[in-house]
């Protein structure tokens, strides 16, 4: 592979850093406070969009910061599965950023100067994680990032927001201090190295037992990615002003722990190594545990926000079961559900900070007839619900095919049935929302009866982006070309070509 | 004047020690400006000898010109070169501090008294740290200690008196082992100069004096040191002495303590010894395991910073004698970067609390609310102390336990990992409780338990004093810096512990 030397991706990653500096100093003048954010949230796309062509004539860029100790370097690498990870966060930024702008104002929220700065920094952190070449970067951002996001979390600053934080924080820092940074240096110990590589760096250089136990370690200590038991700080977090869910618990923070999985399966563990020893499986069938569990469990959930954050828990699983199976299309699908996810789920958590702004509902027992209320938020919802389960013609479709063809490369043909079972789940939580929304009649609550043909959405700066996010999620279907290219040439790195 | 300079950072400031009470009588201030003269002087000579020992190697200086084993012999190699810039950076910074500090807690009266006797300790430490004969390293220790007892005891409260008298009870033990210790030696080789015992006693490995006399070592240094479970001095001294003086103790004391330590196992004695002559080794590998876990509980379960940062510091001394007792390359190395990465993170942390207490007259963890926006430059660098002894990547906590990690694989003990990882999961316990009350927390006007007419309705910032905030700004940007561009203490650290394990 071509290496071009670049401080591009520390820009992108400067960016944000420098915003959050700006932003703190104009805490005293919101609109200028704001434009700062949009500003660095359009100048970040625009430098990871620059760093794009690059990367699809097959090339990686490199940016070389410094050495810590011998062997453990801060260093920046941008390849194809970086760039999935980067494009999405920092677009999706841009569109977050509007909708806070409406949602922090619109409740008049405290503390708005500490939210956008932390958001920033954030940004920052997961586009560290993007781009780490090695799992000593990886590892700084995924810290910095479960550090700065802890403020968001605790945001309300209520007892139970604190609570919720605590949690996220003995979550996140605790296994990975506990469980990744062990398994860390001990693939440091074996291999005296940290970069990723294509094929993986183990191979040959550490006994099987060691594997295993880093194995586990990793899995155990990559929390982020929400695998069952250790999912229980997904639903805390979800405290957090809804903004804050929508990009940071449905993507930046979450996919920054899938994306680890799938670096640490591909580039540490590498396929032949995994699937010689047979932890693919194993893996698989904790997250197929995961995906029906999840579920099952959401579909018990009568708030809003914390279905959301099951199906979250369930939908991330998908992609540790995809890369797990260690096949071509299945690991194709595990990159690009990271950016389809994204998009269908971002809508669904915008919708629901919509309908809390308007209305102040956050049970689903409530929604009956809102759909009427608010036309265009109930639209995007359905279009993010269908993608969740999978329906042509929402993005939701493409990973799941190749989902589905990847298990059966792999001879997997149980994991066809949890797919099967998923959707059916999936379909079971979403569409009555769907069908509440649209075609039940407003249940008088206490309140004299609304005339129903009112249209009461949210504030433009709100409603705007979550369209958007659902015409997204539909383009993803049409057009998804751009990240089924990046996602070929991660399994064509990964896998040697075939 | 360079030939000299061994002797000169250690005459400056014992002359200086002498003279500031006298300067005191003309204007208070100028005690204090002789200490910081002083300091910097020994700090600025130290670098210089340091830069020597970098250039052309260990540098030996005969006191009055008699040639060692006869004479005393000032030995400066990489390890106490190393060891001797901390102290005197540390000397310095506190000495910086110390005048707003002290002047609120210390009587006014008592200021160039105090001034002379912190000349007195920093000499003491100094003299250890450069000494090349074991009976003048005793001297120093005892000058040292004599200093430290009365530095805690010149506090205004009253349990500062029975701190000191704890410290001064133990500490004489340990100081009579260490005697005992020498005496020892000297009856069965009739030498002290270190180097000179270091050959000579191979031969009598087998004696039961030489054994005894390395146990009597081991736990007059262990109290020294305050290696668990003889650490029971340290807390409450820590914890009433003036904040400059916990300072100054906590970042420079027990590394001291330490440095002897290793000196008195690797250079008087041989790792050899240690391992296959009394197989004291896992002992310490033992006691350090057990320290650095009970100090952390301990930390745990404290309410008040200062001692809650003092049980800290047990644990902390706990992963030095770790790494030493793995006796190999990279544990001993990894002790010598904890020696400077815990004095720099434990620094800034004593030096903030003092701070607190300047301002607010709190030390109760649970009256900290709302900090975060009233002092935020020192509690930005309370946190950047915390995440470092948390040992947080990037930091210099992280080097450190970085290579105790390796070093104890290295050494086949893999249960010393989790050992490890146990104690940086209850570091970030103790210290996220701090800084969960400083940012999170919403203050809680008129809500102080302590300091009654010190509470401050305003939510002004009201950072500390200049004077104060530099040197907490100096030592957390080190805490940081070191613990990025990591290679000079490396490549220092790392021929240190090749010259001792030879």
């Amino acid at each position: 592979m071509e290496i071009y030397q670049s401080a591009a991706p520390l820009y992108a990653m400067l960016v944000s850093l420098g915003a959050a500096v700006l932003i703190g100093v104009s805490g005293k003048k919101p609109n200028l406070r704001e434009s700062w954010t949009i500003l660095a949230a359009v100048a970040k796309f625009a430098i990871v969009l620059s760093m794009l062509p690059i990367v699809l004539e097959g090339k990686a860029i490199e940016f070389f910061i410094v050495s810590v100790l011998p062997g453990l370097d801060l260093k920046l690498k941008v390849d194809a599965m970086g760039m999935v990870f980067a494009l999405t966060a920092s677009f999706l930024w841009i569109i977050t950023s509007f909708y806070s702008i409406g949602y922090m104002r619109s409740l008049a929220e405290h503390a708005q100067t500490r939210y956008f700065m932390c958001f920033a920094v954030a940004l920052c952190a997961a586009l560290g994680i993007a781009f780490s070449a090695n799992l000593f970067t990886l590892f700084v951002f995924y810290e910095i990032l479960t550090l700065c996001t802890y403020p968001l979390v605790a945001h309300k600053q209520t007892k139970e927001a604190m609570y919720g934080a605590r949690k996220y924080l003995i979550f996140l820092l605790g296994t990975s201090i506990f469980f990744q940074l062990p398994a860390i240096f001990l693939v440091y110990f074996y291999t005296g190295t940290l970069d990723f590589a294509g094929q993986g760096i183990l191979a040959g250089k550490a006994p099987d037992l060691a594997v295993i136990v880093m194995f586990f370690l990793f899995i155990a200590g990559i929390t982020k990615a929400a695998i069952m038991p250790l999912h229980s700080w997904l639903p805390a977090a979800m405290v957090a002003p809804t903004p804050v869910s929508a990009l940071l618990h449905a993507v930046a923070v979450v996919k920054a722990g899938v994306f680890t999985v799938v670096r640490v399966v591909l580039y540490v563990f590498g396929v032949d190594l995994l699937d010689e020893i047979g932890l693919g499986v194993i893996l698989a069938y904790i997250a197929s545990f995961t995906i029906i569990v999840a579920s099952i469990i959401a579909m018990m959930q009568d708030n809003l926000k914390l279905r959301l954050a099951y199906s979250t828990v369930s939908q991330l699983s998908y992609v540790v079961l995809a890369v797990a199976l260690l096949a071509p299309s299945a690991v194709a699908s595990s990159v690009m559900h990271i950016t389809i996810h994204a998009f269908g789920k971002i809508t669904l958590f915008f919708t629901a900070g919509a309908i809390y702004v308007a209305t102040h509902k956050t049970r689903i027992s409530e929604l009956d007839g809102i759909g009427r209320k608010m036309p265009f938020t109930m639209l995007a919802f359905t279009l993010g619900a269908l993608s969740m389960i999978g329906i042509p013609p929402l993005g939701g479709f493409v990973s799941k095919w190749y989902l589905m063809m990847g298990s059966i490369e792999a001879e997997q043909l149980p994991i066809l049935l949890v797919l099967a079972g998923s959707t059916i789940l999936n379909a079971c939580y979403f569409l009555p929302i769907v069908y509440a929304a649209f075609f039940k009649e407003a249940r008088p609550d206490g309140h004299p009866v609304e005339p129903v043909h009112k249209i009461q959405e949210a504030p433009a700066f709100m409603v705007v982006p979550l369209v958007l996010t659902g015409i997204g999620a539909m383009i993803l279907f049409f057009w998804p070309s751009l990240f089924l290219e990046l996602a070929r040439m991660v399994v064509s790195c990964a896998m040697g070509g075939n | 004047m360079f030939k000299d300079l061994p002797i000169l950072i250690i005459v400056i400031p014992l002359l200086c020690a002498v003279i500031t009470p006298l300067v005191g009588r003309i204007n208070r201030v100028f005690s204090w400006y002789l200490v910081v003269i002083a300091t910097a002087l020994c700090f600025l000579g130290s670098l210089s000898l340091m830069s020597a020992v970098l250039q052309t190697g260990t540098i030996s200086y005969w006191l009055g010109g008699w040639e060692p084993p006869w004479g005393i012999e000032y030995v400066i190699d990489y390890l106490n070169g190393f060891v001797l810039c901390l102290v005197a950076f540390m000397a310095f910074v506190v000495a910086v501090y110390a005048r707003k500090s002290v002047e609120s807690e210390v009587d006014e009266a008592r200021l160039p008294v105090f001034y002379a006797v912190y000349l007195l300790f920093v000499t003491g430490l100094m003299g250890i740290v450069i000494t090349g004969d074991i009976f003048n390293l005793y001297v120093f220790l005892e000058i040292a200690s004599l200093a430290g007892y009365a530095l805690i005891a010149i506090a205004r409260r009253r349990e500062a008196l029975i701190a000191s008298f704890s410290y001064l009870v133990m500490g004489t033990i340990g100081a009579t082992f260490i005697l005992l210790g020498i005496g020892h030696l000297y009856m069965v080789t009739g030498t002290l100069n270190m180097a000179d015992l270091g050959a000579r006693l191979p031969e009598l490995y087998g004696s039961k004096v030489v054994q005894t006399a390395f146990a009597f070592f081991a736990t007059g240094l262990s109290i020294k040191i305050a290696l668990f479970p003889l650490h029971n001095w340290l807390p409450n001294s820590y914890t009433y002495a003036p904040s400059a003086v916990s300072a100054i103790m906590a970042a420079t004391a027990t590394k001291v303590g330490a440095y002897a330590l290793i000196r008195v196992m690797f250079t008087v004695f041989h790792a050899d010894f240690i391992v296959s002559g009394i197989q004291l080794n896992e002992m310490f590998l033992f006691l350090a395991a057990v320290a650095i876990l009970a100090g952390s509980i301990l930390a745990v379960a404290q309410t008040d910073i200062k001692k809650m940062l003092a049980y800290s510091s047990i644990g902390q001394i706990g992963y030095i004698v770790l790494g030493i007792s793995l006796l190999n390359l990279t544990g001993i190395q990894g002790s010598l970067l904890h020696i400077l990465n815990h004095a720099l993170m434990k620094g800034t942390l004593f030096l903030v609390a003092g701070a607190i207490v300047y301002r607010l007259g709190i030390t109760t963890i649970d009256d900290f609310k709302g900090l975060g926006k009233k002092m935020p430059v020192s509690m930005a660098a309370f946190t950047v102390g915390a995440l470092s002894m948390i040992g947080v990547p990037l930091t210099v906590g992280f080097v450190s336990k970085w290579y105790l990690a390796i070093a104890s694989l290295e050494a086949g003990m893999w249960f010393l990992i989790p050992v490890l990882l146990l104690s940086s999961l209850l570091t970030a316990v103790y210290f996220w409780r701090v800084i969960d009350n400083i940012y999170f927390q919403p203050h809680e006007v008129g809500k102080i338990s302590h300091g009654p007419e010190l509470v401050h309705e305003d939510a002004r910032p009201q950072d500390a004093p200049a004077l104060m905030l530099w040197p907490i700004i100096v030592t957390a940007v080190l805490c940081v810096v070191f613990g990025i561009f990591t290679s000079l203490p490396l490549s220092i650290a790392e021929k240190a512990s090749m010259i001792l394990l030879r």
